[in-house]
């Protein structure tokens, strides 16, 4: 039943922390990733992503907390779990004075687990599906950021994989290149592998997500499946009209306390509290022309950024 | 055939193939190589007038037998080049794998943290073996170019022919491969200490010029039979005859409780490290 309960997750930490001195940068946190999904891990830059990640991946030492990585415990056991996590942590690195054929080769040679036999397939298969079968010839040093982080994903994909983490997986690429990489994703997801993509731009992976976490400071302040996290209490309300000061106090009659910036009127309204046509009823028969107007659910992009209080800015 | 291919497999094939494509690693060769080249050109312009006695040992049998231009390099080298070589290679064992971030992807792959320290401290003895060998084969070849060859008269004063003297050659290069083993060790461990790989060579080095100073006082000699490089010059006991390998087996000893204690720590600390290169 307890291992029933584990493989339900590709992931699950309780409590997980890092501790550098009495600082820590990872606080507390209860990380549930379930098999199957394409998790985003979201957070502004240095909020902690990738020393969780780090730790998930046996790098860095725990400081506090149980990890649980596709059902094995870490670090004892993760000698185990790691043959079948493919990995992108913190941008790409590579040996730059050998081809990016053969710094795939020596990783996969580190790889105990990892048949030499098959080894040249497995690296053919891995540089087509990033498409670098042109340049893997080329030494590392002469590869453009792009094209090392496309080298990154293949080195991830050079066994059949259970789990793949990616960490910031679209740095350094172009619009193309991302389209590419997120195309990618979909594909490894259709395969039923997990993914667990962490990034600080959520327009960069919300259209692919099944399930999100949002970290600040250390502290994982959202978490769930898209849908939940889209369901809204709040609502924002967007009016443009000529006479604000007219359109504020009719607001204020249908008890929505609202302010003005120039022509731009906002409010925020419980969700269910009032009607949209009735809002727009009022105010039209109190004579404000209303040149645009709306009351939807915030963005993901603007609950992120509600959630982290900084936005993209740096943390700390 | 079928342990050929496990060989061409495995992680250790797989470190000495990135070691010995790398050019700084051919660099090193070829300066090295450059010892016994230059010494037997010097010698040659000068003369064959050196007393007995003046410059280092074997310098004034140069001209007499190119065979002893490698003994005489390799004398040369010994203090302060080898070394200087080792450092660099053992030095940058696991620093320069952090520095480039390949470390984290090494070790997600996974390998084992222990065996990636056992591989690298075998990468960095098999330079050891490669650098000493560059010196002895190249000396050999420069000499026999540039000077008569023939049967070798040993310092006790015995006369071998020309391959038993190949012979002690080879034994020589062992003697000195060995004698550097331990730096080797000492590198591999200060190599775990950083993510700066000039700073691990940099004190791999210091480490072995204070020792030779601290074997150059007499006032703590009673130190001196503990200090790595207490042995490094002494393989003349294998130019006598009968051959006595009594400071080849001391210094193997030593070589191996160096390896041993600065193995533990490697270990010790690269096992329980934090990689956040």
């Amino acid at each position: 039943m307890v291992q029933a309960v584990d493989q339900q997750w590709a992931i699950a930490t309780v409590g997980l922390t890092k501790s550098f001195g009495s600082h820590n940068a990872v606080d507390a946190i209860d990380l549930r990733v379930p098999r199957g999904s394409i998790f985003g891990f979201l957070g502004p830059n240095g909020s902690g992503k990738t020393t969780t990640i780090r730790m998930l991946m046996g790098l860095a030492n725990i400081s506090a907390g149980d990890v649980k990585l596709l059902g094995y415990s870490v670090p004892e056991e993760i000698g185990k779990a790691l043959p079948k996590v493919g990995a992108l942590v913190e941008g790409p690195a590579f040996y730059p004075y050998i081809s990016g054929r053969d710094n795939l080769i020596r990783f996969d040679a580190a790889d105990r687990y990892a048949d030499p036999a098959t080894r040249s397939d497995r690296v053919d298969a891995a540089l087509a599906k990033v498409g670098l079968t042109q340049a893997q010839d080329k030494k590392v040093h002469a590869y453009s950021l792009g094209m090392k982080q496309r080298l990154g994903i293949a080195n991830a994909l050079l066994q059949p994989r259970e789990l793949l983490v990616l960490d910031e997986p679209t740095n350094g690429l172009d619009p193309q290149g991302t389209r590419e990489v997120r195309n990618l994703i979909r594909l490894l997801a259709a395969e039923g592998i997990t993914i667990f993509i962490s990034s600080h731009l959520l327009v960069e992976i919300e259209q692919i997500c099944t399930h999100l976490a949002v970290m600040s400071q250390g502290k994982i302040v959202a978490q769930g499946s898209v849908e939940e996290l889209s369901q809204a209490e709040i609502l924002n309300l967007h009016l443009v009209t000529g006479q604000p000061d007219l359109a504020i106090e009719g607001l204020k009659s249908l008890g929505i306390n609202a302010t003005a910036d120039g022509e731009k009127v906002f409010a925020t309204v419980a969700a269910g509290q009032v009607e949209a046509e009735r809002v727009v009823t009022v105010l039209v028969e109190l004579g404000v022309g209303i040149k645009a107007f709306s009351l939807a659910a915030p963005t993901l992009e603007e609950r992120f950024v509600g959630l982290t209080g900084e936005g993209f800015d740096v943390a700390r | 055939m079928l342990r050929a291919k496990s060989m061409r497999g495995s992680l250790m094939y797989s470190e000495l193939s990135v070691l010995f494509r790398r050019r700084r690693t051919w660099a090193m060769l070829f300066t090295v190589a450059l010892i016994p080249i230059c010494l037997a050109f010097a010698v040659l312009a000068s003369g064959s007038t050196i007393p007995p006695g003046e410059g280092p040992p074997f310098l004034d049998r140069v001209s007499q037998n190119g065979l002893f231009v490698g003994f005489t390099a390799m004398i040369m080298a010994i203090p302060l080049f080898l070394p200087l070589t080792i450092g660099v290679v053992a030095g940058d064992t696991i620093a320069g794998e952090a520095n480039t971030g390949t470390l984290r992807y090494l070790l997600i792959a996974p390998v084992n943290r222990a065996r990636l320290l056992v591989v690298k401290f075998f990468g960095a003895a098999a330079f050891c073996l490669a650098a000493t060998f560059t010196l002895m084969i190249t000396g050999i070849i420069i000499g026999a170019i540039l000077f008569p060859v023939g049967p070798v008269t040993l310092l006790s004063g015995d006369v071998v022919s020309i391959p038993a003297a190949l012979l002690r050659i080879f034994l020589v290069a062992i003697y000195v491969t060995i004698s550097l083993l331990g730096l080797s060790a000492i590198g591999l461990f200060i190599s775990t200490l950083t993510v700066i790989p000039v700073g691990a060579m940099a004190a791999t080095v210091v480490f072995s010029t204070v020792t030779q100073i601290l074997g150059a006082l007499p006032q703590i000699s009673v130190i001196h039979p503990y200090l790595i490089s207490y042995y490094w010059l002494g393989f003349a006991d294998i130019l006598r005859n009968p051959m006595d390998l009594g400071s080849m087996l001391s210094n193997t000893l030593l070589q191996l409780a160096y390896i041993a204690i600065f193995g533990s720590l490697a270990y010790s600390r690269f096992t329980t490290k934090d990689v956040l290169s």
